[in-house]
């Protein structure tokens, strides 16, 4: 991206980025989703399998399951408070201890020549490991429940953020660092005006992979037997008493989680990396 | 009064600076010349504690040079680079302030003033990116001046400028210079420019092992200006002295 680009409301008129950007209009944009959608709609109505229900019926299956409660609750039925809250709920936590260590930890590691080649190793190892397969460690260690599931969420998620900032923070403009030295910053300083602006794209793209992790993670360690709540226990819990409407509705629900989470953090990003920056 | 007894650098194999004997008196204005690759930055990053000699000691007031000095500022070629861009203009400058601890309120106005000096008016929460070039480097030169250095190092300040935006700063150095009184080393591969803004000329040798092989009192008046000063017979005969020993090295 281009440092015009990330000026947000303040490109021209007329520029080429403006341009790129308003090149595929909002509804063009939404269209071939909407496209999709139609064609799955027609399908499943054409052959009416009781597998494959059609989209519209799939949504209104998710609003009377979840969004249909009283105001007071905002909307949110018994059913959403029982299993999609508490799913949140883990996910965040566990995500938030992932990005507060993943970028303390990778800090540490990056400003320090000898801490990353001693470090780097151990990471790519530790990268390497699908994060699925960890859950049954975490089930062993600490038994079913939020504790288990906050832990492999967070242990799984914070390796992307971990390496992303480390390269980040490695990566800093040595001319920078010579300036920040004829400053006189102090090493607090350095860090929070030069080292972690520096590393903040690299940041944000280590957080965008642990969100998506996170989410994984979260269905992942709410479909093993023993869990009493969650997405993941509703998707189960459905597949044996062959609901097949409900796990659809898991589905369209997690994967417009996922759509809002991510476009969330872009915000996020697009705030902190604001003006002047260029990529 | 900066003093460089016997200077050595060598990075590996490679000699750099070879015994370098350079004494600035108080409040002079030393332009420094040589072929590029001669060392010259280095130089400089020596004398800024920024790299440690190999040999030989530099002296500030009679106290030896052992990191970054306590009034020191410097100012780099790449302002693109110097400058953070993710803080505003205003931010940048008032960021050596911080250590000397006034608060914020008045950080930023110490940091406003010294923009107001250098010709910056109403750019203050601007980012630099959206400056000029030109404008860019008088941000870096804010913030070199706000902390009041006694010593200035520039390292090719301007060599990255257009002619005319390059003329004005130089005339911007020479005023600063003349209201404060700071002792400058001036860094430039620019024969013209090392003589207009010198109070001396000091050339170095090409590099590999650069040495002081010429130094030339500039005897023009304090006073100086772009076009009757380049015309005077008195420029000429010095960039003349100055060019043949920078040619004298090859």
């Amino acid at each position: 991206m281009t440092a015009q680009a990330r000026f947000g409301r303040r490109i021209p008129r007329g520029s080429a980025t403006h341009r790129a950007r308003t090149a595929v209009p909002f509804l063009l944009r939404w269209s071939v989703l909407l496209l999709a959608v139609a064609c799955w709609e027609a399908a499943a109505r054409s052959q009416g399998s009781v597998y494959f229900p059609p989209p519209l019926r799939i949504a209104r299956h998710a609003h009377d399951l979840w969004f249909s409660g009283p105001v007071g609750h905002v909307f949110l039925t018994t059913a959403a408070v029982d299993n999609v809250l508490p799913s949140l709920g883990r996910m965040a936590a566990g995500f938030a201890i992932a990005a507060v260590a993943g970028i303390l930890l990778g800090l540490a590691v990056g400003r320090s020549r000898r801490a990353y080649a001693l470090c780097n190793p151990v990471l790519q190892f530790a990268r390497a490991v699908p994060p699925p397969a960890l859950v049954p460690v975490f089930v062993v260690v600490l038994d079913f429940g939020t504790p288990m599931q906050v832990a492999s969420i967070a242990f799984s998620a914070v390796w992307p953020v971990l390496v992303n900032t480390a390269e980040g923070a490695r990566a800093t403009d040595p001319l920078r660092l010579e300036v920040a030295a004829v400053l006189r910053l102090t090493g607090p300083e350095r860090l929070w005006f030069l080292v972690l602006p520096s590393a903040l794209p690299r940041i944000f793209a280590g957080l965008r992979l642990s969100l998506s992790l996170s989410l994984i993670l979260m269905v992942f360690s709410e479909l093993l037997p023993g869990t009493a709540d969650g997405i993941g226990f509703t998707l189960t819990d459905a597949q044996s008493r062959s609901d097949l409407l409900t796990v659809w509705a898991a589905l369209m629900l997690l994967g417009v989680l996922g759509y809002v989470l991510n476009t969330g953090l872009l915000a996020v990003e697009r705030r902190l990396i604001g003006p002047g920056r260029a990529a | 009064m900066l003093r460089l007894d016997s200077v050595t650098r060598s990075f590996g194999d490679h000699l750099v600076l070879d015994r370098i004997e350079l004494t600035v008196p108080d409040g002079q204005l030393l332009s420094v010349v040589g072929p590029s690759g001669c060392g010259k930055s280095t130089l400089l990053r020596t004398i800024a504690g920024l790299l440690p000699a190999d040999e030989g000691t530099i002296t500030i007031d009679g106290t030896p040079v052992a990191g970054v000095p306590d009034r020191l500022a410097v100012v780099f070629q790449d302002y693109g680079r110097s400058l953070l861009p993710w803080l505003t203009v205003r931010d940048n400058v008032a960021l050596p302030l911080r250590r000397r601890g006034p608060r914020r309120a008045a950080r930023h106005a110490e940091a406003e003033a010294i923009l107001e000096r250098v010709g910056l008016h109403g750019v203050a929460r601007r980012h630099p990116r959206q400056l000029s070039g030109g404008m860019q480097q008088r941000v870096a030169i804010a913030r070199a001046l706000v902390c009041r250095p006694s010593l200035l190092l520039m390292d090719e300040p301007f060599g990255s400028l257009d002619a005319r935006t390059r003329e004005d700063l130089e005339d911007l150095l020479l005023e600063v210079h003349r209201a404060d009184g700071t002792t400058i080393v001036f860094v430039t591969h620019d024969i013209d420019e090392s003589v207009y803004v010198g109070d001396r000329v000091v050339v170095l040798s090409p590099g590999p092992g650069s040495r002081v092989v010429q130094d030339v009192p500039v005897g023009l008046p304090g006073k100086r200006d772009q076009l009757t000063t380049r015309g005077l017979p008195a420029f000429v005969a010095l960039r003349t002295e100055v060019g043949r020993a920078v040619r004298q090295g090859d």
